[in-house]
């Protein structure tokens, strides 16, 4: 069973439909920490502001078990549910995320049109900064420059360079995607970018 | 880098998709979620709905057609039309909307936009806009040309400039907006650009222009001179005078930032 973790931001039944589309046959979308304990695979997605989502998750008592679980069993965070994971954000202040890594949430610079809403590309880091060579599991089949769909004002700035999976340039190469182990966040709708979001999501399922 | 969006945009009424000249003589154009999926294919880059029946009692209606779009195609929705309260946003979120365009409400009390934006994010709320040049007045009589904003489908003008409506909804929270010169609106015989370059010019939030489009050429000129993020139109795909796929090929070889 594949566990959407509810926590009221945003749309969740679009990332249901579209991982059913992937071709899962058992997805939850719940808010209930003893289900997702019993979850094959967790996602964590979301939108909006990020203050918001710590209070909701903070409300439901979802945040233990979300940290109990996030590196046990396959995970995919979606935008917000990537942008939580870090440390801290600049959005309302400074606000405090999950911190599962180390890193800040910035907005863009006032000098682009923000929100970055659209398709844009994204890179693949192929390389680790040893230079050694990378597979993603998440990014089988995925062209590099392939387009995604983005709907967001902040990004992510990981400490550790080696979690970036992804980039994307928008005024400044930000990071798009992230990996460690069976963890992958990305800053895209993959429910939202038509066939290879649906790719991306089938090889989540394969995991 | 960022692409240029290509959006069709489906007039629902009551259920179906209507398509009318100058906000009138409404035709059928086609069950919603069929059409939606035709573009689908044809790697169209956004959907946008807007209701033009919303009244009250067929809300349910706008519900139902984007749950069931929502489950057969994977790409961006924005839905408007008849958007009063965030109880609406939310419900039109939840059916599987990922952007809430609003336009007569937000001008009888502009605090829903702030309070949309801050509850629901910005990035999920489209600010629409209805724009006319305004009428007895010659364009360079003030100084410069204005823009009249209208509400109620078009119906009601407001004496209010759309360049300075635009930059209030900007300040007040929107994430973007959705610009229509009803001048041009079914025309066919291209955007208003004067009108799109006046607005992209103020703002820093994405426009997505509305209104006129007939060639190929008036999308290339909206979202270069026009600086336009995004380029809607409605009957010219409907009809299949032009497919979204013919017109995407033809805008990247004329070197626009284009996804396909």
């Amino acid at each position: 069973m594949i566990a959407i973790i509810d926590y009221g931001m945003g749309n969740l039944r679009s990332v249901a439909k579209a991982l059913e589309a992937a071709g899962a046959k058992n997805v939850k979308v719940t808010s209930s920490p003893a289900l997702i304990s019993k979850a094959n695979k967790l996602v964590l997605p979301g939108v909006g502001a990020m203050q918001e989502a710590m209070r909701e998750l903070r409300k439901l008592r979802l945040i233990e078990v979300i940290k109990k679980n996030i590196f046990i069993k396959p995970f995919l965070g979606i935008c917000l549910g990537l942008q939580l994971l870090f440390t801290e954000s600049e959005e309302g202040g400074k606000v405090g995320g999950l911190g599962i890594f180390k890193g800040r949430v910035k907005r863009f610079s006032h000098q682009l049109k923000v929100p970055h809403i659209g398709w844009n590309q994204v890179k693949l880091k192929t390389q680790d900064p040893g230079g050694r060579r990378q597979e993603c599991f998440m990014l089988k089949a995925i062209p590099d420059n392939s387009y995604f769909y983005f709907c967001h004002s902040y990004y992510v700035v990981p400490e550790d360079k080696s979690l970036i999976a992804l980039t994307t340039d928008y005024g400044i190469e930000f990071t798009s995607g992230i990996r460690r182990d069976n963890l992958f966040a990305c800053q895209f709708h993959p429910e939202k970018s038509q066939r290879l979001g649906l790719r991306l999501l089938e090889n989540f399922l394969k995991l | 880098m960022l692409s240029k969006r290509i959006i069709p945009c489906l007039d629902v009424k009551d259920g179906r998709v209507v398509k009318g000249v100058k906000f009138l003589k409404l035709k059928d154009a086609g069950d919603p979620v069929e059409v939606s999926k035709r573009y689908e294919d044809e790697e169209a880059d956004e959907l946008v709905f807007l209701d033009i029946t919303a009244s009250a009692e067929n809300r349910k209606i706008i519900l139902d057609v984007v749950r069931r779009t929502a489950q057969n195609v994977f790409m961006p929705l924005t839905v408007g039309g008849g958007v009063r309260d965030l109880s609406d946003i939310r419900a039109l979120l939840n059916a599987g909307a990922d952007k809430v365009s609003i336009n007569t409400a937000a001008l009888k009390n502009p605090a829903l936009i702030k309070k949309a934006s801050d509850k629901f994010g910005s990035q999920c709320i489209v600010a629409a806009i209805d724009a006319k040049k305004a009428a007895g007045r010659r364009p360079q009589a003030a100084g410069k040309t204005f823009w009249e904003v209208y509400i109620n489908g078009g119906r009601t003008p407001t004496g209010l400039d759309a360049v300075k409506w635009a930059r209030q909804v900007e300040k007040l929270g929107a994430g973007e907006i959705l610009l229509t010169s009803m001048d041009y609106d079914g025309t066919k015989c291209g955007y208003d650009l004067e009108l799109t370059k006046a607005v992209t010019s103020s703002v820093n939030i994405p426009l997505i222009a509305s209104g006129g489009a007939g060639r190929k050429e008036d999308f290339y000129t909206v979202l270069t001179q026009g600086r336009a993020d995004a380029a809607l139109a409605a009957s010219l795909f409907h009809y299949q005078e032009l497919t979204v796929k013919e017109l995407k090929g033809y805008l990247k070889k004329r070197g626009v930032a284009i996804r396909c």
